[in-house]
């Protein structure tokens, strides 16, 4: 459990409900169901194939559904005519390969959103970017271009440029799975102390002992659907067969 | 009376037409064989010989087509020998199809992975047999694609004959024009039947760059 | 057979020099507004809206199979039967752009599929609109990653600008021909207009080169001395 935080409000901010999705052939998601309150800090285990990252990304309308319904604050994600650009606003999302822009400087890449979609003044969004980046500790690194970075500072820049949106709900795929193993640190510290502010998280992770750390719930999906739910003492005493199984491969 | 007119007319562009697919092959025959030699000299041991040839393939990349075709029509005999426009196009074809295929049909060569020309110099072959029996048959493989691309270059560059003269599909349409003068119905059916002959070809190079492309991984 | 004689050309500096200057402008001319017209149609291409891929790859198939002096008698007797009478500079402008334009466009179409999927996602969910993501993600990106096509693409125009001489445009060819039909020296009159035009490619490089660091390098050089 997280340190010194207030509890999760009531509030659900992110609704999951009966979600299938096919690839083609193959069928993915078979029915997943979740919901998330605001302030709440969920991690997403299970092996690949499971069908987490697809999960997350349906969230953020990456991925289009086939059946069920998904609600983000007051967004229906699964209606077609859901308002992308309210939504994207709302949502913040970190990839795993970072994708930072690789032509524009780190204080650019941050900028580039506040000034574009929220029409924000340079200085305003100079400004803002200076903050973000002093809160992932970056700031000296403002002038530079991303292939100058290591991945874990490239990786804290994409945390950064997310944030400079100012999202209710941010969500992580994977972040530090592409990273060498002494690079992971800094990137979950600066995750630890969003959550610790009280953002409302969804990580996919496979760093298992960060999930105890500061998850709230920690959600194990298996073969497409959310499998077992519960507090961060199921990675300890599991409930079912398969979650005992995954965690013995993890360890 | 109009039928049988228009009719004649087509004729005689089909027959320009045909005229054009002669010159193109006239152009890819000689060019391609003066490209072979090309592009053998520019891997050549002796560098005199590179740089020569590197230098040649510059001095007619950097000209245009038409530059060549009058300095071969007009050029040539101000200096004492007679040359019919179809000598002339041919000739400039072959040297503008020389430089361009050369320096591709030299890219494949050098495309031919390392290991293979090694491979084959452990096996105690001399150059020549090096040359005839692995490395050149990869070469072709990969050189078909583009070389198949050029072909449409040097249809559509045979239209620079009719400048000189030389009644290939451009210049028979140019005949037909001077009896009825309706010059862009004209060029329209020119363009089409341009059309008719390289769309397939590229259609073709492009197939061949993707199976080509879908092989190096096999 | 008598011997050469360069100096009869050369001594006609002035025209040369015309002729040089039109064929500059020609190719400069051509290559920017070719340049837009094939940015436009590779993204059109890319679109959702169908009859307007369809329309830029028609668009694109007719031009790469057709030869370029039958394109530039299309648009100049096309122009006359619509009543406009425009110089022949002007409609070798024309017709330049409009050929130049399909090759930018498949150019530039692979440029833009070359940037990596992960980019776009990324800004796409930052909330940036598409046209957003175009100007600020891909186009200079992908401008960088396909410069030397571009560059080698936009010689060859001026190469081609040659054929505009069909239409009376008074450009280097132009200016060859009438020389040596009044001077009757014609191999030393194209020898000179030949070496122009390798001169011009070569120069014409040079200026590309100089703009591509311009555009995309200088930034990053600066900040390796930083």
């Amino acid at each position: 459990m997280r340190s010194g935080s207030d509890t999760p409000s009531q509030d659900i901010v992110v609704s999951l409900k009966g979600v299938h999705k096919s690839f083609g052939s193959n069928q993915v998601l078979r029915g997943v169901d979740l919901d998330v309150s605001r302030g709440e800090v969920v991690a997403i285990i299970g092996k690949s194939g499971s069908g987490k990252s697809t999960a997350l990304r349906c969230i953020d309308y990456l991925e289009s559904i086939d059946q069920g319904t998904i609600r983000v604050c007051d967004h229906q994600v699964h209606k077609p005519d859901v308002d992308l650009r309210a939504l994207r606003l709302d949502i913040g999302i970190v990839f795993q390969s970072y994708n930072l822009f690789p032509h524009l400087t780190i204080e650019q890449n941050v900028m580039l959103a506040p000034t574009a979609v929220k029409k924000l003044a340079r200085p305003a969004a100079r400004q803002l970017a200076h903050r973000v980046l002093g809160q992932v500790g970056l700031l000296e690194k403002a002038n530079q271009f991303p292939e100058r970075l290591s991945g874990g500072q490239q990786q804290r820049a994409a945390i950064a440029r997310s944030l400079a949106m100012e999202p209710k709900i941010m969500l992580f795929d994977e972040v530090t799975s592409a990273l060498d193993p002494q690079l992971t640190g800094e990137v979950l510290r600066v995750i630890e102390d969003l959550a610790n502010k009280g953002m409302t998280m969804i990580m996919v992770t496979h760093e298992m002992n960060f999930a105890r750390k500061i998850a709230d719930t920690i959600v194990f999906m298996h073969e497409g659907k959310v499998w077992e739910k519960g507090g961060a003492h199921i990675l300890n005493s599991p409930g079912t067969p398969e979650l005992r199984e995954f965690l013995q491969h993890e360890l | 009376m109009g039928a049988s007119f228009a009719v004649g007319y087509l004729m005689f562009l089909l027959k320009g037409a045909v005229w054009t697919v002669g010159l193109s092959l006239i152009a890819l025959s000689c060019g391609g064989v003066l490209a072979f030699i090309v592009a053998l000299c520019r891997i050549a041991p002796n560098r005199w010989l590179r740089l020569v040839t590197a230098l040649y393939i510059q001095i007619i990349q950097g000209t245009p087509v038409l530059v060549i075709i009058f300095l071969t029509y007009f050029g040539l005999p101000s200096l004492g020998w007679s040359v019919s426009p179809l000598l002339a196009a041919s000739l400039s074809l072959s040297v503008y199809v020389s430089a361009y295929l050369g320096e591709s049909w030299r890219s494949s060569l050098q495309s031919v992975p390392r290991a293979q020309w090694e491979a084959a110099e452990c096996l105690a072959l001399s150059r020549a047999q090096r040359m005839m029996k692995v490395v050149l048959p990869q070469a072709i493989r990969i050189a078909t694609p583009p070389t198949v691309g050029f072909m449409v270059q040097i249809i559509k560059n045979t239209s620079l004959a009719s400048i000189v003269g030389f009644i290939e599909l451009v210049r028979a349409g140019q005949i037909v024009n001077n009896t009825i003068f309706q010059p862009f119905l004209i060029y329209l059916l020119i363009a089409v039947l341009y059309f008719a002959m390289c769309y397939p070809l590229s259609i073709l190079s492009r197939r061949l760059e993707v199976s080509a492309g879908e092989k190096a991984y096999a | 057979m008598g011997s050469l004689n360069f100096s009869i050309v050369f001594d006609r500096w002035d025209m040369i020099l015309q002729g040089i200057y039109l064929t500059i402008r020609l190719t400069l001319l051509a290559t920017a507004g070719g340049f837009v017209l094939g940015t436009f149609c590779a993204i059109g291409k890319r679109g959702k809206t169908v009859w307007i891929k369809k329309l830029c790859s028609a668009y694109i198939e007719a031009i790469r199979n057709t030869p370029l002096l039958v394109q530039i008698f299309l648009v100049y007797f096309g122009l006359s039967s619509l009543g406009l009478s425009l110089h022949a500079i002007t409609v070798s402008i024309i017709a330049l752009t409009i050929n130049v334009g399909a090759y930018s466009a498949e150019i530039m179409r692979a440029g833009f599929d070359s940037i990596e999927k992960g980019q776009l996602e990324a800004a796409e969910t930052l909330g940036l609109s598409r046209r957003q993501v175009y100007w600020h993600v891909i186009l200079k990106q992908a401008m960088e990653r396909v410069y030397p096509a571009l560059t080698s693409q936009f010689v060859l125009l001026m190469l081609a600008s040659s054929i505009c001489s069909q239409i009376s445009a008074e450009e280097l060819t132009a200016v060859a021909n009438f020389i040596q039909s009044d001077t009757y020296r014609p191999f030393e009159t194209y020898i000179v207009a030949g070496a122009f035009y390798i001169l011009l490619s070569f120069l014409l490089r040079i200026v590309f080169w100089v703009l591509g660091l311009m555009l995309f390098q200088r930034r990053r050089n600066l900040q390796a001395f930083i």
